[in-house]
Formats: C-alpha cells, sequence, structure tokens
C-alpha cells in the first residue's frame, strides 16, 4: 500500500530543505568568488577613422592582478537593440581598452564588458549607445604633413635656385665617374656590359634609378656600338628596360642595332635567376658589370662572379644589408642616396642638381632635430620624441 | 747576367688560387659531417629568453609558429623550428603553424614530420597546418579578429572549426605567443599589427644577416627572446637537450670561420712583408 | 617623343601621385575604398605581369632551339620544365602529396638551397680577396671582420670568454646601429626627394626620355 504524498512531505521534509539551503549557500559562495567588474565603460567615436568603428574604454576590475577572484581577461560584447549580444573580443588581463572594427558610420552600438575569471564572468559594464562617424582629416598625421611640406619646401626652393643659375656643388662619386670608363673598356676589349637591373619591381625607387641609369649605359652602348645585356627578374621591369634600351638606340640614331633579344626575363625566383645570371657572366665574360636596384642575398652570387671573370663592377643599391657585399666585391659602390642622386650627377641638369641640394638641407634639419631630441632626452623631455610619432 | 726571381712564399700567399680556397672551405664544411667537433654552444640572453617563456607556459597552451621563408634560407631558420616544436611537444603544448610566404605551408609540414618523427603527437591535436595565406599584413590583422574567418580550411583541406585543437583558438588572446620564422621583414609586421594592435606576445627568428635589425625590438620589449640564424638554432637545441642540424651546421661554421680569418690573416701578412720587401729594393 | 609616350605617362603619374599623397591624410571612408582600389589594381597589373614573363621565356628559348644556338638543350629543358610544372599544377594541384608539391620539395628546394650555399665559398674568396690592411680604415674594416667571424660563433668563447661576445654586442648594439640608422635617414630622404622628381615630371628617365 503506498503512503499519501503530504505524510512523505512530513517524514523528507527537513532533508529537502537542508539539501536546498546548501544548495543556495554554495551558489552565493560560487557568486562571492566571481570577479568585480570592470567600472566607467565609455564608447566613444575611433577618431582619425573611415567611421566603422568605435572604441571602448574602461577602469580595470579591482580584482584584475589580485587575490583569490584573479582576473584572466575581459569580454567584450556588441548588444544589439533586439536579440542576443554577441562576443566580439577577448582582450587579456590588465586591458584597458578594445576597438570595434567594421561597424556602419551613423549607426549607434551599445556594448558590455565582462571581467572573466576562473571561476566565471562578472556582471557587465555597460557602455554607449555611441554611432561611429568617419573624419576627412588625419589629425594623428599631422606631423608627417609638416614634415612633407618641409622637405618638399626646401626641395622646391633649391630647384628654383639652380634654375636661376646658382652654382651648386656636388660631390664627386667615384662609382658614376666610372660609368663612362667602364663601358669604353668594354668597348676595347671587344666584350659585353651586363647590367642586372635588381629583384625588386618597378614600383620600387631604386628600380626606378636603375632604369635611369640603363638609359644612360644604353646611350653610351648605341654610341659605342657595344653590346649590352639586360637579364631582368621581373617581367614588368623587362618590358620598361626594353623601352628604355630601344629609346636610346634610336636617340643615338641607331634602331638597326637594337636587339629585342638582349632585354629578357629570365625567372622571378631568386636563386634561380642569380644562377642564370652567375651562367651568363661565366659563358659571354662581359668586360663590365652594373648592378643597380634591389638586392637581397643573391648580391654576392653575382658580384663575386663578376669578380672572378675579371670585370669592372659598379654596384648600387638601398638595400643596407647587401652594401658590405657589393663593396668587398666591386670595383665601385653607389651606397643608398648615391643611387638617388645619379641621375642628376650624370646629366648635371640644373633642376635635378637642385633637389640634391634640398636633400642635403633637410639632413641638416635632421640632424639638428636628432641633437635637440639628444639633450632633451638627457632632461627627461619624452614630449619632444612624442611629436614625431605616427598613427 | 740578372736572374729574375720566382715569386716567394709572401707572394704566394697573396695570389692563392680561387679553387684552393674553395676546397680548403669545402674540407672546413663536410670534415664535421664526417667527424663531428661538438663546438661548445654558448647560449645566448635572446635566446634563453625566448625558451624561458615558452618552458614556463602550461601544458595546453597553443604556440603559433609563422614559417615566413622558403627553401634558400631553410639551412639556418627550419633547425629554429624544429627545435621549438619540439619543446612544444616535450611540454605538451599545441602548435599551429601559418604561412605568409608560399613556400613556408610545405616547409612547416616538413618541420612537424621532423618534431614528431615518433608519431606519439596527432596531427589536428597537437598540431595543426594552417597553410598560407596571401595578403601578408590582412591576414596578420585578420587573425587578430577572428583566425577561422581567415583560415576557413586547414592546409589539408579539414574545416578549421572541427580541428580539435583550433576549437578555442579564435584570436591572438587564445594563443600563448607567436614567434616568426623570416628571411624577410614579415617580424616588424607581426610586431605592429599582432604585437602593438592586438597584444599578442611576438618572437622572432631571422637570418643571421637580419639579426642587427631586430635588436631595436629586443631592446623596447617588443620581442620576446629572438633567434639569430644557426647559432641561434644551436643555442636552442643545446637548451632542449637535442643537439640536431643546429649543432652540426655550427661545426661547420665554426671551422669555416676559422678557415676564412685565417686565410684573411695569411694574405694580409703576405701584403705586408712583401711591401716591406718592395720598399727595400727600393731604398737599394 | 610625343603625347603617349611621355605627356600622358607623366600626366598620369602627377594625377596618381597627388592623390594617393593626399589619401594618406584623408581616412574617410572613400579614401579607404580608393586605396583598396589602387592595391587591387596593381595585383591585377601583377598578374598579367606573368603572362609577360611567360612570353618572353617562350619567346626567347623557342628561337634558341629553332636557330640551334650554342645552348639548345638547355633552352630545351627550360622550356620542358616550364610545361611540366605548369600541367602538373594546374591539372592535380599544389596540395602536399601532389605532383608539382613533389617537384617542389625534391628538385625546387635541393637547387634553392645549393645556390645559396655557394654564398659559403664567395664570402671566403670576397673576404680573402678585400681584407687587406692597405689604409686605416681597411684596417677598422679588418677588424671588424676578424669580431664579427669569431664573436658569432664559439671560437670568440674559446680566444677570449665573454670579452669577443661582448665587444660584439657592443659593435651590433652602437657602431653598427648608428651607421645603419645613418644610412637609412639618407636613403629615405633620397625616396622622398626622388618620389618628388617623379610626380612633378623633373625625373623623366624611367620613360626612356632625358
Amino acid at each position: 500500500m503506498v503512503r499519501p504524498t503530504s505524510i512523505r512531505w512530513k517524514r523528507g521534509g527537513p532533508t529537502l530543505a537542508l539539501i536546498v539551503a546548501l544548495a543556495m549557500c554554495a551558489v552565493a559562495w560560487g557568486q562571492g568568488q566571481l570577479p568585480r567588474p570592470p567600472s566607467s565603460l565609455q564608447v566613444v567615436d575611433t577618431p582619425n577613422d573611415d567611421g566603422t568603428s568605435l572604441t571602448l574604454a574602461w577602469d580595470k576590475s579591482p580584482d584584475d592582478g589580485a587575490g583569490a577572484r584573479n582576473v584572466t581577461g575581459y569580454a567584450v560584447f556588441r548588444v544589439p537593440p533586439r536579440g542576443k549580444r554577441v562576443l566580439i573580443g577577448r582582450p587579456p588581463a590588465g586591458a584597458t581598452g578594445f576597438a570595434d572594427v567594421k561597424l556602419k558610420a551613423g549607426q549607434a552600438y551599445s556594448y558590455e564588458v565582462e571581467a572573466l575569471s576562473a571561476a566565471g564572468p562578472s556582471a557587465a559594464a555597460v557602455g554607449g549607445p555611441a554611432a561611429p562617424t568617419e573624419q576627412w582629416y588625419h589629425r594623428g598625421r599631422t606631423n608627417v604633413l609638416v614634415g612633407i611640406v618641409i622637405v618638399f619646401g626646401l626641395v622646391a626652393f633649391n630647384i628654383l635656385r639652380a634654375q636661376r643659375g646658382a652654382q651648386l656643388y656636388v660631390r664627386p662619386i667615384a662609382g658614376l665617374e666610372a660609368v663612362d670608363d667602364a663601358v669604353g673598356r668594354a668597348t676595347e676589349m671587344g666584350r659585353a656590359i651586363l647590367y642586372v637591373p635588381g629583384l625588386t619591381g618597378i614600383s620600387d625607387i631604386a628600380t626606378i634609378m636603375g632604369m635611369i641609369i640603363l638609359g644612360r649605359v644604353a646611350r653610351r652602348t648605341a654610341e659605342y656600338e657595344t653590346k649590352l645585356l639586360v637579364p631582368c627578374n621581373d617581367p614588368i621591369v623587362m618590358s620598361a628596360a626594353r623601352e628604355i634600351v630601344h629609346e636610346a638606340y634610336l636617340e643615338q640614331g641607331k634602331p638597326d642595332l637594337f636587339d629585342p633579344d638582349s632585354v629578357y626575363f629570365v625567372t622571378d625566383a631568386q636563386f634561380g635567376y642569380a644562377a642564370a645570371v652567375g651562367g651568363l657572366m661565366v659563358r659571354e665574360r662581359p668586360a663590365a658589370n652594373f648592378f643597380m636596384g634591389g638586392f637581397f642575398a643573391e648580391s654576392l652570387i653575382l658580384a663575386e662572379t663578376g669578380a672572378a671573370i675579371g670585370a669592372i663592377q659598379i654596384a648600387g643599391t638601398d638595400q643596407d644589408t647587401q652594401l658590405p657585399f657589393f663593396i668587398t666585391a666591386c670595383d665601385y659602390t653607389l651606397m643608398g642616396e648615391e643611387l638617388y642622386a645619379a641621375t642628376a650627377y650624370l646629366s648635371q641638369q640644373p633642376r635635378l642638381l637642385g633637389s640634391l641640394k634640398g636633400q642635403d638641407w633637410c639632413k641638416i634639419v635632421i640632424m639638428a632635430l636628432v641633437l635637440t631630441g639628444a639633450v632633451l632626452a638627457l632632461f627627461g623631455a619624452a614630449w619632444f620624441r612624442a611629436l614625431f610619432q605616427v598613427q | 747576367m740578372l736572374q729574375e726571381q720566382g715569386p716567394t712564399i709572401w707572394d704566394r700567399l697573396l695570389r692563392v688560387p680561387r679553387w684552393v680556397i674553395y676546397l680548403i672551405i669545402a674540407a672546413a664544411v663536410i670534415f664535421p659531417f664526417l667527424h663531428p667537433l661538438r663546438f661548445p654552444v654558448e647560449v645566448s640572453q635572446r635566446t634563453r629568453q625566448l625558451y624561458d617563456y615558452i618552458d614556463k607556459l602550461p601544458p595546453g597552451s597553443v604556440v603559433c609558429l609563422a614559417f615566413d621563408y622558403g627553401p634558400s634560407t631553410m639551412a639556418e631558420l627550419q633547425p629554429m623550428a624544429v627545435a621549438v616544436t619540439r619543446h612544444c611537444f616535450r611540454n605538451n603544448l599545441a602548435v599551429a603553424g601559418v604561412a605568409l610566404d608560399p613556400w613556408g605551408a610545405a616547409l612547416c609540414d616538413a618541420a612537424f614530420a621532423t618534431a614528431n618523427s615518433d608519431g606519439k603527437k596527432k596531427e589536428h591535436v597537437d598540431f595543426v597546418n594552417l597553410g598560407y595565406k596571401t595578403g601578408y599584413s590582412a591576414v596578420i590583422q585578420g587573425m587578430g579578429l577572428n583566425i577561422h574567418e581567415v583560415y576557413k580550411l586547414d592546409n589539408r583541406k579539414t574545416p578549421v572549426g572541427d580541428i580539435p585543437l583550433m576549437k578555442n583558438v579564435r584570436t591572438y588572446q587564445d594563443l600563448a605567443i607567436v614567434i616568426d620564422l623570416a628571411s624577410s621583414s614579415t617580424p616588424q609586421a607581426w610586431i605592429a599589427f599582432a604585437g602593438a594592435r592586438f597584444g599578442a606576445t611576438v618572437s622572432a627568428g631571422v637570418t643571421a644577416v637580419m639579426a642587427l635589425d631586430m635588436y631595436p625590438y629586443l631592446q623596447s620589449g617588443q620581442l620576446v627572446g629572438m633567434l639569430g640564424g644557426l647559432k641561434g638554432a644551436a643555442e636552442y637545441e643545446k637548451l632542449i637537450n637535442q643537439p640536431d642540424q643546429g649543432a652540426l651546421g655550427m661545426d661547420s661554421q665554426n671551422l669555416a670561420h676559422g678557415a676564412i680569418v685565417l686565410l684573411v690573416l695569411l694574405a694580409n701578412l703576405g701584403y705586408v712583408v712583401t711591401r716591406r720587401q718592395a720598399r727595400r729594393r727600393q731604398e737599394r | 617623343m610625343g603625347l603617349v609616350r611621355l605627356r600622358i605617362p607623366l600626366a598620369i603619374t602627377f594625377v596618381a601621385g597627388v592623390v594617393l599623397i593626399v589619401q594618406f591624410f584623408i581616412p574617410s571612408h572613400p579614401s579607404m575604398k580608393l586605396y583598396a582600389a589602387s592595391q587591387a589594381w596593381l595585383r591585377i597589373i601583377g598578374a598579367f605581369a606573368a603572362v609577360l614573363g611567360v612570353g618572353s621565356i617562350l619567346k626567347t628559348h623557342l628561337e634558341r632551339v629553332q636557330r640551334a644556338h650554342q645552348q639548345w638543350p638547355f633552352s630545351t629543358l627550360t622550356l620542358a620544365g616550364l610545361f611540366v610544372t605548369a600541367t602538373l599544377g594546374i591539372g592535380w594541384g599544389v596540395q602536399p602529396d601532389s605532383p608539382a608539391d613533389w617537384i617542389f620539395k625534391n628538385i625546387y628546394t635541393p637547387l634553392d638551397a645549393t645556390i645559396f650555399s655557394l654564398l659559403a665559398f664567395y664570402v671566403a674568396t670576397a673576404a680573402y680577396r678585400t681584407f687587406r690592411v692597405r689604409t686605416m680604415e681597411a684596417g677598422l674594416l679588418l677588424t671588424g671582420a676578424v669580431l664579427v667571424m669569431f664573436g658569432r660563433v664559439a671560437l670568440g668563447e674559446m680566444i677570449q670568454p665573454h670579452l669577443v661576445p661582448q665587444s660584439l654586442e657592443w659593435l651590433f648594439t652602437f657602431p653598427a646601429a648608428a651607421a645603419k640608422r645613418g644610412i637609412l635617414l639618407g636613403i629615405v630622404l633620397g625616396v622622398t626627394a626622388t618620389s618628388l622628381r617623379i610626380i612633378l615630371g623633373i625625373e623623366r628617365g624611367y620613360l626612356g626620355a632625358e
């Protein structure tokens, strides 16, 4: 026979109440272990952006970095007007900010931030709503604008000076003075000239300068009817080089001497190119090698192979890691900005010489700034260095 | 009748033929492979810093290795990759490989295979190769928002969401450290985007030529240690007590460097003596 | 040089240069879209460049084979390599364990590493030939080179524990880094001034003009 429920409850009641009480205590105890939430959550439009970002800032949870309720990180949620909130990021412990990106300009967004711990998340700090807006001027780059204005101004001023007839002194650059000698040497020996325009693409300034120097060398080889070989690592550089060499031969009135196959694409694989050019040097034995442009680890392979065949070698690159190799293996090396000065130096055009002078004036300005910064740093003035940070 | 003097030993020192130099270097490089010399490897502060960081990671942490180099520089960088992976495996850390270089994904496979030669670690549980993604800085920034959005499939075309290792790995906060093994300027991109923007812990392993470029980042704390060149790999192998290609290569590098310095000093000796002899002949 | 080969390219250079400089200071959405579009166009042009490159290889080497040039067997090998790798890659993909992957692992990788390893020999011959104490500067260069050579390997520690590696650290941290930064400053200024010359059309040599 089954006893009535009421009688069963009366007998089991104290046990059940004890279990419930214990459970509530456990929950309360667990709640007590949860970290305290971050505070002062602010949501503002991210400055200097395209209106797709909001920046959140908060004060750390008091349990961040201390005690048994140690915060391990934060969870950032975006809260839509309707529906469930979405987790958008998990900054680490110690973080006091987060940037939410890929938002819609003009639309309002709200956020919640919880502190996380091993026991669980804290209550949420709520912030917003705020709407991202786009800016039309990047204030964080004002220092760059000022720098550009100064540099452009000094360069433009000296170009005008040169055009008005001012005599501008440019120190002799041995490598550039040797260009004509190298071409002459190859002509006398009846051997070819090898021109390597580097391994960087046409958008690299060093490659552009290499192309310009190639034009000058090509004019000489057209004039002296010397064979010119231009193996290229990049197809676009090859096209540009071919045009330049063709123009040079046309200018010298010797279009028939131009061989389009003398400017050709080898491969864009770095060491495949080095192997191909090395083999070309050993077979054709050019009397003069020009390495003008951007180079990497293959620079010494090329230069040393050229030295082994006894060619006169003139190199120019802005890759500072490769300069030591060219300096040891080549007869002349144009270091960094000397490559950029090549066109001005070779042509002696007033406008180009003027821009060189402008560069030198800029260097004086930079040296003055460096000295000023060093002295101010000695006195702990960090504000001067902060002027030059770019966002 | 004047007798012409043949070349003296000092003249010969000035004109050692190329093939002789090549033979000396070849011998210096090959000899340690036949008879290992086990030159001592002194561990630098930079390498120790990275080792200590990884050693202190709790089991189950995920380390990200970025394979940003190709076959030409694998002699220097692959031993680093293998040594770090071995360290992670030994400490029960998971390793996720990514690549910004087209050849990096294949090199990642090779490194994991070497480190897991005993087959004890399981792919997708203990290690995963997420493969190559084009886009460079866009990839690095995308990983800061959601790795699963950037890498939807791994190198074996397995959906990343189905990979046990990647289940709880969504952003840099879920990665203990990102170590960029590079032969170009990619470490600067990882520092700028992953480190500065997303708070990732970044380290680097670079070729010896590039090590000098990384010093400012080491000094400012933006890099947690750094492995520089084959020596860096050898140092790490010493720390994990598993000398391999790095240590073997260092024997060759030691002998080769010594041979080059000896050749240079002998050439200078020849130069000084012949110059002095020429001066004396002129004075007479 | 007329309108098409000089004036139009110069105008395009000027407009593109000025627009992208101005774009750097405008963070708005249209400006970012313009920048993204310019990057996309660069990639598109780069993709077409691959077509140019393959065309050049085919033309050069096919002519050599046809004319029975001295090097025609190597040209045949080059063309065969191009066709085989392209066919395998397009037909069977480039995933691990594919035929193209086999070529990469067993042919390309060893060849690439081999050419790179030639540097070991070339460094020796270049150092032997160049590091002679002809002048004081050459003597300083020699001293630095010897210090780096020994400091980067165990020999330095064996010769003089701590002194050689610490001297090397000092050399890297101070004089070498300072010289590098000086060179870099010059390069950056040179790039800025050269870019200005190109944008304004003062520098025209890259178009074949004087």
